[in-house]
């Protein structure tokens, strides 16, 4: 399935992705272009894939040992699963914000800092952390605490604190794990705004279980369904207003609406 | 796949919600038949009362209107079960301005005074008629989300325009012969135009059947516009 944003200009591209684990077929041939600086859901039931679709766009289902891909995901057209490709510049460039927000238990610059020190960062640490901090619109609130432990401040602060600790390395893309599904609403939509912004200068890949959060966050929507064998597919990929009002699928109707069986 | 009745609740307030809404509109024919009748029959008393029944259609939609905010804020609904919502929040005030044609024709009712020829109050009952039967139709094609029924309904609407063009001829050629008859003429052209208007709007009607059915917007009808544009 092909969606085309106004310029035609694509983050990312899965093309025939099969993911295993062991024998077990998760997803199931899957062709998904993902346009540029624009927020694309992943939806579907429990068990469909979603997660495992949203970690091969970086390799780190490879984290899980029986875990393997065949075909393509291209990236500046090359595949990154080509073996001459390094799993850790990949998840440089495509970072990952988690469910539970994690941050290290150092210091709120630390945290920020990390990722920049361990790539050899050249550049002005504290302007970074800084930047870094504003463009996950946490700086106001930990400005005079950069020393306190990470781990000391409320979850959506947290979960912010990761995004910032993304962002710092100047990735293309951003991948989110169900990001906001442990957090109370005000800190969800605090999240969500924040999504809305950042996707001015990156391409965001969100998986939520909560399809008014979708809905309301993305542009474009990809329904995943399971098919034969539980194996994850795509059912149908498309703006996210047309999916939400009229899905062409009578699958996709069936789970937005809440008649799935 | 066996769909599980995750939504029953959203199902059944629906399900009431579109009775509601067949429920105003005939209340909409009752009135508008009634208030022809009235004026066919020359019965201000009748048409005062009819006056003001309105107002229970009025209500009715705020009613309707009040469902609809509450579905939309408490069940979040989604694709079609949004469409439904949505449509019937449209449809309800469509229904509330023909309710407003009808009372419309009971006030002429009241206020002409005139004996106006038998063929032009023979001509308005028939558009009555044929008005309400299309509303009729239509919110039965709505309800029922049939968008072929839907699609053949505005059509129809041509067999009003003919009558109330031919109610529009026979009062100038009284008017021609006799101009004190003036403001008289005025009301019944009034009243025919109001009907003419619920046939009209009975099309918006029906798109919305068409777009509960397949999720499209489309304009139905614009056969009159064109003819309006084509003056010049």
């Amino acid at each position: 399935m092909t969606i085309t944003d106004k310029n035609g200009k694509h983050a990312i591209q899965a093309r025939n992705l099969n993911i295993y684990y062991g024998d077990f077929l998760a997803v199931k041939d899957v062709n998904l272009k993902i346009p540029q600086n624009k927020i694309t859901a992943i939806i579907g039931p429990s068990g469909c894939g979603k997660s495992t679709m949203l970690r091969a766009f970086n390799r780190m289902n490879e984290l899980v040992p029986t875990a393997w891909a065949e075909g393509e995901v291209l990236y500046q057209g090359k595949n990154i699963y080509d073996n001459d490709v390094d799993p850790v510049e990949v998840r440089r460039r495509i970072g990952m914000v988690f469910q539970k927000p994690n941050p290290f238990p150092k210091s709120i610059y630390d945290n920020v800092a990390w990722g920049a020190k361990i790539n050899g960062y050249q550049g002005n640490l504290d302007q970074l952390v800084e930047q870094s901090l504003k463009d996950a619109a946490l700086w106001i609130e930990v400005k005079d605490k950069l020393d306190q432990n990470g781990l000391s401040l409320s979850g959506g602060q947290q979960q912010r604190l990761c995004i910032a600790r993304a962002i710092a390395v100047k990735p293309d893309l951003i991948l989110m794990d169900e990001p906001a599904s442990a957090l109370d609403p005000i800190a969800t939509l605090r999240i969500e705004e924040l999504m809305r912004e950042l996707a001015k200068n990156y391409t965001i890949i969100v998986v939520t279980h909560n399809m008014q959060q979708a809905a309301r966050v993305s542009d474009f929507t990809a329904f995943f369904n399971l098919g034969e064998n539980r194996a994850g597919i795509l059912e149908e990929y498309g703006p996210t207003d047309k999916i939400f009002t009229n899905p062409q699928k009578q699958k996709t109707e069936d789970y937005i609406t809440g008649r799935f069986g | 796949m066996s769909i599980i009745s995750t939504r029953e609740s959203l199902d059944r307030q629906t399900q009431d919600l579109l009775d509601q809404i067949l429920v105003l509109s005939s209340m909409v024919e009752e009135i508008t038949l009634n208030a022809v009748k009235a004026l066919h029959e020359q019965k201000a008393n009748e048409a005062r009362k009819i006056y003001k029944s309105d107002q229970l259609i009025n209500q009715k939609r705020f009613e309707i209107e009040n469902t609809c905010l509450t579905l939309i804020a408490t069940q979040q609904p989604m694709a079609r079960d949004l469409r439904i919502i949505a449509s019937v929040l449209e449809i309800a005030t469509e229904l509330e301005r023909m309710g407003d044609y009808a009372k419309g024709i009971a006030r002429i009712c009241v206020m002409i005074k005139w004996n106006p020829p038998p063929s032009v109050l023979a001509d308005l009952v028939r558009m009555s008629e044929l008005a309400t039967d299309m509303l009729h139709r239509a919110m039965g094609a709505f309800v029922k989300a049939d968008a072929k029924s839907a699609g053949s309904i505005p059509g129809e609407d041509d067999q009003v325009d003919i009558l109330y063009n031919r109610i529009n001829q026979t009062i100038f050629s009284e008017l021609s012969a006799d101009p004190t008859i003036m403001d008289q003429s005025n009301l019944l052209i009034w009243a025919a135009h109001n009907l003419e208007r619920m046939a009209d709007r009975v099309t918006n009607i029906c798109e919305r059947a068409i777009y509960v059915a397949t999720g499209e917007m489309k304009e139905l009808d614009v056969s009159d516009d064109e003819q309006e544009l084509n003056f010049e």
